[in-house]
């Protein structure tokens, strides 16, 4: 049915004859737009052309389209140009395209130097714009919390309750997996070193202030942050794209209050319990790899522990939980809140509140560090 | 496979479509003619959408045939839907635009993937088909989440018109519009289809655009086509859910007064 399309152009004494045939439709462009290309080039000389479109069988937008444009730049080249043989069928269309692309939009070319400062300018202050979206979000937390404590009756225990049990409760089994993991390996590392010293012995020193302090309270931070922020973030972003999130404010129920202070809450519940047990579950691990890989009896183990750890050490990498929590929560929350319109915002959002989430919950364990060193802790 | 005349666009025979016991269509029978505007009613829930998509293919039957311009759409090989895919456009109800493309972009998604032609081309095409449709071309630098309902209706369908399809499907193009809007939008449709001849299929409860866009008018019922034709075919119609949705006190109203 479709036939591919011909454009043929003789060129005498400065008049260009054209003959056009076939198909002119979308399904023939790729041969379509070299052959009206290739014709206007020959005939860009010519001082008055003719077009013959009475062999062509279709046309379609594309191919009105194409005609319009061989007309406008002949005319723009200053000749004269003249089309006969359209079609009764065809002149609607090609009537409607002798109108189309008159105003094209205008794109201003930018200076690459000057584009380049200009988006580090924009970092900039969109950096110091989420530091100031941070605190706005603890300062409005803040508030509806100090509202919930004046007015208990407020607070949204069944919703509270469930969060607790999505990122607490069905968080357990991952946790212990990975943190067991994880004091296995510092536990297998610390004695196949120590080893070549014959401080074996000191390995437990090593896997119990490590774990204790840092390490539990970290990968659970940064587990909880992948696992459950980002679905904090993802949760809030598709109820603001689908205007759930106006539809509550419009209903006199603050988002903050209904959505927000329950899950943050559960977070900074769910944390230090589950750093508890990350940090049991990699003690577990080290011990098991003492014994296996070591062969330090269990007894000997745990009696080393109790010398080397004191209770301090736990208050230390547990007393960081909380705030971990919460500045997982408002990051989360915060982010989940800007999501925009689109699909592919919502995935930005999400990234963006796990990475920075993470980033923060190291940078707040370095501070942690500098002040629990100054305390003498 | 009887051979199809050439007249018809889109034939369905016998078709069922059912979702566990739920028979949605029963043994339903349509031909939509080439060229022309059909506009499909029936009861909200009745199973006019999943016509519409069962014919596209995204539902599938559990018996019956599809032919869309002479070519099966059930059981054909992933080349051949690719095939049909080039020769329909659909607006489907909500404008389904991808929100992660500009307004231009979304219109250059067909082409890129069917065809191959520059860049430049593709945007004046796109550009012309933002003025077709009564855009503004730059409009087309705007994303999806930046549009305003009716701006949507007409991004959606230009995207629809990108290859200047055979058949075009309109799930419910006037819905969610104002009088004025939907009136301008039943106007474009009617244009476009004289200028690009093009044949369409058109779910609706628009009683108004009923009456002036389409030639004829299909009633869906109890999973068939109860009644078909033109508008003064369906006034007499005898069937008592079409008696009822052309002489209700809604449609009273929009009649013209006959003495």
């Amino acid at each position: 049915m479709s036939v591919a399309p011909k454009l043929t152009t003789d060129l005498i004494d400065g008049r260009a004859q054209m003959y056009a045939a076939g198909s002119w439709t979308a399904s023939q462009v790729s041969a379509l737009e070299p052959a009206v290309e290739a014709a206007t080039r020959t005939a860009s000389g010519a001082r008055a052309l003719q077009l013959d479109m009475s062999a062509v069988d279709e046309i379609d937008t594309i191919g009105a389209w194409l005609l319009e444009r061989m007309i406008r730049h002949a005319r723009q080249a200053g000749s004269e140009i003249k089309t006969v043989g359209i079609s009764e069928r065809f002149a609607g269309l090609i009537e409607e395209l002798r109108s189309a692309n008159l105003n094209p939009p205008v794109y201003e070319k930018q200076n690459p130097l000057l584009l380049k400062l200009y988006q580090i300018g924009q970092s900039t202050v969109s950096s110091l714009q989420e530091l100031l979206i941070f605190i706005d979000m603890l300062g409005r937390l803040g508030t509806v919390l100090a509202r919930v404590i004046l007015h208990p009756r407020r607070l949204r225990l069944t919703s509270t309750i469930y969060q607790l049990h999505k990122v607490g409760w069905q968080a357990v089994p991952i946790i212990v997996l990975i943190t067991f993991l994880i004091g296995a390996i510092i536990a297998q590392q610390g004695i196949f070193h120590f080893r070549k010293f014959g401080a074996d012995a000191y390995v437990v020193d090593m896997v119990g202030i490590l774990v204790l302090r840092e390490i539990g309270v970290l990968i659970v931070a940064i587990m909880v942050a992948g696992r459950s922020g980002s679905a904090y973030t993802a949760e809030l972003g598709s109820m603001k794209m689908r205007e759930e999130i106006d539809a509550l404010t419009t209903m006199g129920l603050d988002p903050l209050e209904v959505l927000i202070l329950p899950r943050v809450i559960a977070l900074t519940i769910a944390l230090p319990i589950l750093t508890f047990i990350g940090s049991i579950a990699a003690l577990y691990g080290g011990g098991l790899i003492s014994w296996l890989y070591g062969d330090m009896m269990p007894a000997t183990f745990i009696a080393r522990l109790h010398e080397a750890v004191s209770v301090t050490h736990f208050e230390v990498g547990l007393i960081k939980a909380p705030f971990m929590a919460l500045v997982i929560g408002i990051v989360a929350s915060s982010e989940g809140l800007r999501v925009k319109g689109s699909a592919e915002s919502l995935g930005r959002q999400t990234t963006t509140s796990v990475v920075k989430s993470i980033f923060l919950v190291i940078v707040l364990d370095g501070l942690f560090a500098v002040f629990f060193a100054s305390i003498g802790m | 496979m009887s051979e199809l005349q050439p007249d018809i666009a889109i034939r369905v025979r016998d078709l069922v479509v059912a979702f566990g016991k739920h028979t949605v269509l029963d043994h339903l029978s349509l031909d939509v003619r080439r060229g022309e505007i059909l506009g499909l009613v029936g009861a909200s829930g009745g199973g006019k959408s999943v016509l519409m998509r069962t014919i596209i293919g995204l539902i599938p039957k559990q018996s019956g045939a599809v032919d869309v311009m002479g070519s099966q759409i059930h059981g054909a090989d992933d080349r051949q839907t690719q095939e049909s895919a080039a020769r329909w456009g659909i607006l489907f109800q909500q404008g389904a635009l991808f929100s992660s493309l500009t307004v231009r972009q979304n219109i250059q998604v067909p082409m890129r993937e069917h065809l191959s032609m520059s860049q430049e081309l593709m945007d004046e095409v796109a550009n012309a088909k933002l003025e077709m449709v009564g855009l503004k071309a730059t409009d087309g630098d705007r994303y999806p989440s930046q549009l305003s309902g009716g701006m949507t209706k007409r991004a959606a369908l230009a995207r629809a018109l990108a290859l200047d399809p055979a058949i075009v499907f309109l799930d419910e193009p006037t819905s969610g519009l104002d009088p004025i809007s939907a009136g301008d939008f039943d106007a474009l449709i009617k244009t476009l289809q004289k200028t690009l001849a093009f044949t369409v299929f058109m779910v609706t409860h628009d009683l108004a655009s009923l009456h002036t866009v389409c030639d004829r008018i299909a009633a869906l019922a109890d999973g068939k086509i109860v009644s078909i034709g033109t508008m003064d075919t369906l006034l007499e119609a005898t069937h008592p859910w079409v008696r009822a949705y052309f002489h209700g006190a809604r449609s009273e109203m929009l009649q013209p007064r006959k003495n």
